[in-house]
């Protein structure tokens, strides 16, 4: 039987710790809805999402009322867009985004991913179509998110690749200067990108998977910070341990929310994402997290070690309580979307450069920042290549959303609202890259013995 | 093929009602008058104060129960307004998930 304590500890981590399951994300294959003539595809596309999708958003509604946790996100993604358009006689894949936002919005989820392309080793025709409609695909609809991935271990770096995002990603900003850059905030490049992935905006549904699959993503910062809080005298190992058992309770929601949604709609259970995913909620923080531990701010000297140490408890807790991990799992660093990274920019305590450090112990990487608007293409490109060379040479992943400010300086605020929250503008380093980034080409593979 | 599923492992239709508030006259009636109209059997009651606030948590099997989950979730939110406390009902797998193997 239940104890009072134990009902009461699940009771207030939801009504006060921000308990949350982030996302039920439905991965949809749409490799058989391929057609030479684009409109017929698009039907496909339509018709599929809105069959194996429609019961989504009430199927979540129903569990997260049923088991008293909130489901904040109900979302899809769909098998990446420039395999399925590539044998369609037609240079331009706008009408393939305008269709899976009508179905996104049929259906009543809020972000649809999927816009996406394999380009780490070379570049397709459909890559390089598809990469050539992201602006305008990000600026036109309101659901659609775009990832490509540029690197992976395996493969090195696509140069050629990285070069031509950092030019989206301007031309993203400036089709959506008119809201802050917003197209840029659901425009993911990543290293060694997973298939699995719940999580907007990189979430795609890889080639390995199913014909469609359940993904959970859980979060619970907030729950986190307080058994941290709570543990204020006690040594590393001890705090470790603290955060182990509570990612354990936080994913044993996420695994019976992915268990019940999978059974209710009919299709396999495919992962739960063990990643700490903060909100601007105060609380719900993952500086806040590292700030408890005894940091006087996020950013500080030490940041790095108390994130690594967050990092590998949430695993180790995370894994034992779910029958299959996957996604990004580890925390998250997003700078708009948590409270205490903004205040910690603020204070100038967060620089880029220390960012990138902290990327290297955690997922997934320099995710929502904002630079200044006249940030150029080519340092932008550079910001991408550093950030995805941590990730091919540690054999993780790791990602770039970064929005150059549309006439924004240092010490502007870029305003997005709701979960992508605020973004401060950040420096970056006044040198050119241009050189280095006109080389183009692809950096080698990494030797992965000698791994120092 | 058998599948995980998550109601397989506790099997039942229990649910767990949690009531907490300012202590007043007529909670546990208001909350098991529901109850029993309904044909919801209770099966454990217990209540403490805690930093002055009634916290009651009631365990009940709805397998015969007239009322789904929710509609049993809406009525008892509505008799929680009517006393001025909050009341709240979850099926038993979101506590038996997160504290038992």
């Amino acid at each position: 039987m239940l104890t009072m304590q134990e009902i009461m500890e699940t009771i207030k981590m939801v009504q006060e710790e921000h308990l949350d399951i982030r996302t039920i994300t439905m991965g949809i294959n749409l490799l058989d809805c391929a057609d030479t003539n684009p409109q017929k595809a698009c039907n496909k596309i339509y018709d599929k999402i809105n069959r194996l999708a429609g019961d989504l958003v009430p199927v979540g509604e129903a569990i997260a009322r049923e088991y008293g946790i909130p489901i904040v996100n109900k979302r899809i993604s769909v098998t990446p867009i420039s395999l399925v358009a590539g044998c369609s006689e037609t240079g331009d894949y706008m009408a393939f985004a305008r269709a899976l936002d009508r179905a996104a919005a049929e259906v009543g989820v809020n972000f649809i991913g999927g816009f996406s392309a394999l380009v780490h080793k070379g570049i397709t025709c459909g890559d390089e179509k598809l990469i050539n409609t992201i602006a305008r695909a990000l600026a036109e609809t309101e659901r659609v998110c775009a990832s490509v991935n540029v690197s992976t271990t395996k493969a090195g770096i696509n140069m050629d690749a990285v070069a031509m995002m950092g030019k989206v990603i301007k031309d993203a900003a400036a089709l959506t200067a008119d809201r802050d850059g917003l197209g840029c905030a659901k425009l993911v490049v990543f290293a060694n990108v997973p298939e699995d992935n719940p999580f907007m905006a990189g979430a795609f549904h890889g080639i390995g998977e199913p014909e469609a699959v359940i993904n959970v993503g859980v979060s619970g910062p907030g729950v986190v910070k307080k058994a941290v809080e709570r543990a204020t005298d006690h040594d590393i190992g001890t705090l470790a341990e603290i955060i182990k058992k509570t990612a354990f309770k936080v994913t044993r929601m996420g695994e019976l929310v992915g268990r019940t949604a999978a059974a209710r709609l009919g299709v396999p259970f495919g992962i739960v994402d063990l990643s700490l995913a903060p909100t601007p909620a105060v609380g719900d923080s993952v500086a806040e997290i590292l700030e408890a531990m005894g940091l006087e701010r996020c950013g500080t000297h030490g940041t790095t070690a108390a994130l690594a140490l967050l990092n590998d408890a949430v695993k180790k807790g995370g894994a034992m309580a779910s029958s299959y991990v996957g996604g990004l799992s580890g925390a998250f660093i997003p700078v708009s979307e948590d409270a205490g990274m903004i205040r910690a920019v603020e204070e100038g305590a967060l620089h880029i450069d220390k960012l990138e450090a902290m990327t290297c112990v955690c997922s997934v990487g320099l995710d929502m920042i904002a630079v200044p608007g006249e940030t150029s293409a080519e340092t932008i490109s550079a910001i991408i290549a550093d950030e995805v060379a941590i990730g091919m040479i540690n054999q993780k992943t790791t990602a770039v959303r970064i929005i150059p400010a549309p006439g924004k300086q240092v010490g502007d605020y870029l305003e997005f609202g709701g979960l992508l929250g605020r973004a401060p503008v950040m420096a970056v380093h006044p040198f050119s890259s241009d050189r280095f980034i006109k080389r183009g080409g692809r950096i080698p593979a990494p030797v992965q013995s000698l791994s120092n | 093929m058998k599948y995980l599923d998550a109601n397989e492992e506790t099997g039942g239709n229990r649910i767990i009602i949690t009531v907490i508030g300012p202590d007043r006259v007529g909670i546990i009636a208001g909350v098991t008058g529901i109850l029993a109209e309904n044909c919801i059997n209770i099966l454990d009651i217990s209540q403490t104060i805690m930093q002055e606030f009634l916290v009651m948590v009631l365990i009940a099997d709805i397998e015969k129960s007239k009322i789904d989950l929710l509609e049993l979730k809406n009525r008892l939110g509505a008799k929680g307004g009517e006393l001025g406390v909050r009341i709240d009902a979850q099926h038993e797998d979101a506590f038996n998930f997160m504290h038992r193997l």
